[in-house]
């Protein structure tokens, strides 16, 4: 098992370094000139060339690249005397839109996506397997009727819909207060405004996710079921609900473990639609918004590199957990 | 004193889209501890739903059954087939157990086959999981398990075939119960593999003064290990008896048809093998008269044609050889010997 993680741990960081090598070459490679951005219209060439150099901007692309990585570890500084910028470790760089260290924009926006993610995942599991199995368990009975008509809503309903009509619902019976909404409030100091603060976007995107995992659970535990070791299992003499438990559902939901780990990590790269929709600061916001508003290289470069990162972690973290459930993936 | 199960006049049947599945029909047999009686039937034939029934492990929403299987308890005699679910369930694992027929699929992957065995025994046992693990050990070690103090921490897909069958075996036999079911046991196994886990069988049955019904389709298997035998063909059993009489004086003509189909050692070199001709017939719309007629050589033989009218009757035509067939003891000897090769 140790050897195993060791070997995935490798190849995640591998995978990781490979990734930023991409992104960070894409976005060299776009005919956009940040510095031309920095300044508005009328702006001079000697502006211009001051302004790539404070970006950075004026070397290869692999010098950008070495002083991004060593940012990293090491934080970084941008321009120098009076206008001198410090941006400590992690920097991930300077936004010059902003006026602010990418850090500190992510540092932000992260916990509003974790919080909208986590929420929303945990809904969406406890709603899709538990409608799943009780769909498989009254297989063809109004319960398995009734699933159905939920997934068919869930999947064919894109956010967009489902956002804006929830949101105007919550309007109209004053559950939102648009003002207040979208402000920042830590579980840790005001759980109940947190909570308050996340529930109907959480809703938004379970009902997106729960459907999937509605038809993708019973289809799980209905094959299962006809398994000759769930038969074997009954020949013992156990009841039916440990083997359910024990028996049906650790096989029947392990696959669900890798579409999960993997739904969440592309959550925690930020909800661009719920976030937009529901007027929340996070990391999706932030790079629609540095995308289309203000091109802003630095951000955008960072939260991509991220949003990839959460997926290629969030992949070993499932694989590990598959490990761990299925013995016979365990090998040396 | 009664013999451990006794199972009267059985009938499963399915309800299907195209009609009614008649899989097993008006099946009586019964098993002594420390008997081993054969169910012995090709493919379809209805053996496993007979025992599926007796073990209560049909659906009873999807499968209707009737008749009867009677337990015969220490506490008192239960009809499986009547008794409440879970009494049933109760009695599974410790008073009637069963192994299958693939046991490459038959224990679940994800748990070491130690856990598996211990949640069969603590089941029925008081005792912390160490304790299970324990009995587990010595299960494994009785089966015939090498190492099996270390193996049982191992995980099924860690076992060849016949290893996995003994698992199954030693999890099926942790709470002793009084009848085992083996539904093929050695049928996915390897030639040699397969008489080591009859001999198995053979030998946990006289230590734990079993009753053991053997299904099968392979007449070979059968000859050293059983008492007694069934022979099943389309839903019911055709001919039952002593297991030598069925080798040497079949009675019917179907299991005279099967020991034609085996290959024999004392057989005459370059003498084919004789297939039994034809399907047998669809479980949903059976035949009038004999299930077997059509495939059967000596049908003619009955006069008026009462193969195709009448359904012959499981008679008792020697004293505990029971056949379902029109011909006569006469005509079955002159059958016997024109099928040749059975003295």
């Amino acid at each position: 098992m140790f050897k195993f993680i060791a070997k995935r741990l490798t190849a995640t960081v591998l995978v990781v370094t490979l990734v930023s090598m991409s992104v960070f070459l894409i976005f060299a490679f776009l005919p956009m000139d940040p510095a031309r951005l920095t300044c508005g219209k009328g702006c001079s060439v000697p502006v211009i060339e001051a302004n790539r150099h404070r970006l950075g901007l004026d070397v290869p692309v692999q010098v950008q690249y070495g002083r991004f990585i060593k940012g990293l570890f090491l934080g970084r500084e941008y321009g120098d005397g009076a206008a001198k910028i410090e941006c400590s470790a992690p920097a991930f760089g300077y936004s010059f839109n902003k006026h602010e260290c990418v850090t500190t924009l992510i540092k932000s926006a992260l916990p509003v996506t974790f919080s909208l993610a986590i929420g929303a995942f945990i809904l969406w599991l406890s709603l899709g397997i538990s409608l799943g199995v009780l769909a498989a368990r009254r297989q063809g009975k109004w319960q398995d009727r009734a699933s159905t008509v939920f997934v068919l809503v869930g999947i064919s309903l894109p956010t967009f819909i489902s956002g804006i009509l929830i949101y105007l619902v919550a309007l109209r019976l004053n559950l939102i207060n648009p003002i207040e909404a979208g402000r920042w409030v830590s579980p840790f100091t005001n759980p109940i405004g947190w909570v308050k603060n996340f529930y109907l976007p959480w809703i938004v995107l379970a009902l997106a996710f729960a459907a999937t995992y509605t038809r993708f659970t019973r289809s799980n535990v209905i094959e299962t079921s006809s398994e000759d070791y769930i038969r074997t299992a009954r020949a013992k003499g156990l009841s039916e609900k440990v083997i359910l438990r024990k028996h049906t559902l650790r096989a029947a939901l392990a696959p669900i473990v890798t579409i999960a780990g993997l739904d969440f990590a592309g959550l925690l790269g930020g909800a661009i639609i719920t976030e937009q929709i529901f007027n929340l600061p996070g990391l999706g916001r932030l790079s629609l918004r540095a995308v289309l508003i203000d091109y802003d290289l630095p951000v955008i470069v960072s939260t991509t590199i991220l949003a990839a990162t959460f997926v290629v972690v969030m992949n070993l973290v499932v694989d590990i957990l598959y490990a761990y459930i299925d013995p016979r993936v365990r090998v040396g | 004193m009664k013999p451990f199960l006794e199972v009267k006049n059985l009938s499963v049947s399915f309800p299907t889209q195209d009609g009614l599945v008649k899989a097993s029909n008006d099946i009586s047999f019964s098993v002594a501890r420390g008997e081993t009686l054969a169910v012995v039937g090709e493919s379809g034939s209805g053996k496993s739903v007979t025992t599926l029934a007796v073990m209560g492990l049909h659906n009873r929403n999807a499968a209707n059954i009737s008749g009867q299987a009677i337990l015969n308890l220490e506490t008192g005699p239960v009809d499986t087939i009547s008794a409440n679910p879970e009494v049933v369930r109760k009695l599974r694992g410790k008073s009637m157990a069963m192994i299958f027929q693939d046991p490459m699929s038959a224990l679940h992957p994800y748990y070491s086959i130690g856990d598996q065995i211990a949640e069969a025994w603590g089941l029925y046992n008081e005792g912390s999981k160490a304790d299970g693990l324990k009995r587990a050990v010595e299960m494994l070690d009785l089966v015939g398990i090498p190492g099996a103090s270390k193996r049982v921490k191992e995980f099924p897909h860690q076992f060849s075939g016949g290893m996995r069958q003994r698992v199954m075996i030693a999890m099926a036999l942790v709470n002793n119960p009084s009848l085992l079911i083996a539904d093929e046991p050695t049928t996915a196994l390897d030639v040699t593999v397969q008489s080591q886990i009859l001999k198995l069988l053979k030998d946990m049955q006289e230590e734990f003064n079993m009753a053991v019904i053997l299904i099968t389709h392979d007449l070979g298997v059968v000859a050293e290990v059983a008492d007694r035998a069934c022979v099943m063909y389309a839903g019911k059993i055709v001919e039952q008896s002593a297991i030598d009489d069925i080798y040497y004086m079949p009675d019917h003509p179907y299991t005279i048809g099967l020991l034609n189909s085996i290959p024999r050692v004392d057989q005459l070199e370059g003498k084919r093998l004789q297939a039994i001709p034809g399907q047998p017939p669809s479980l949903i719309s059976l035949p009038r008269g004999c299930s077997f007629r059509s495939r059967c050589t000596y049908s003619e033989l009955v006069p008026n044609n009462k193969c195709a009218t009448d359904v012959p009757n499981l008679d008792e035509k020697i004293s505990g050889h029971f056949s379902r067939c029109h011909l006569t003891e006469a005509q079955l000897v002159k059958a016997r010997s024109s099928a040749g090769g059975q003295a």
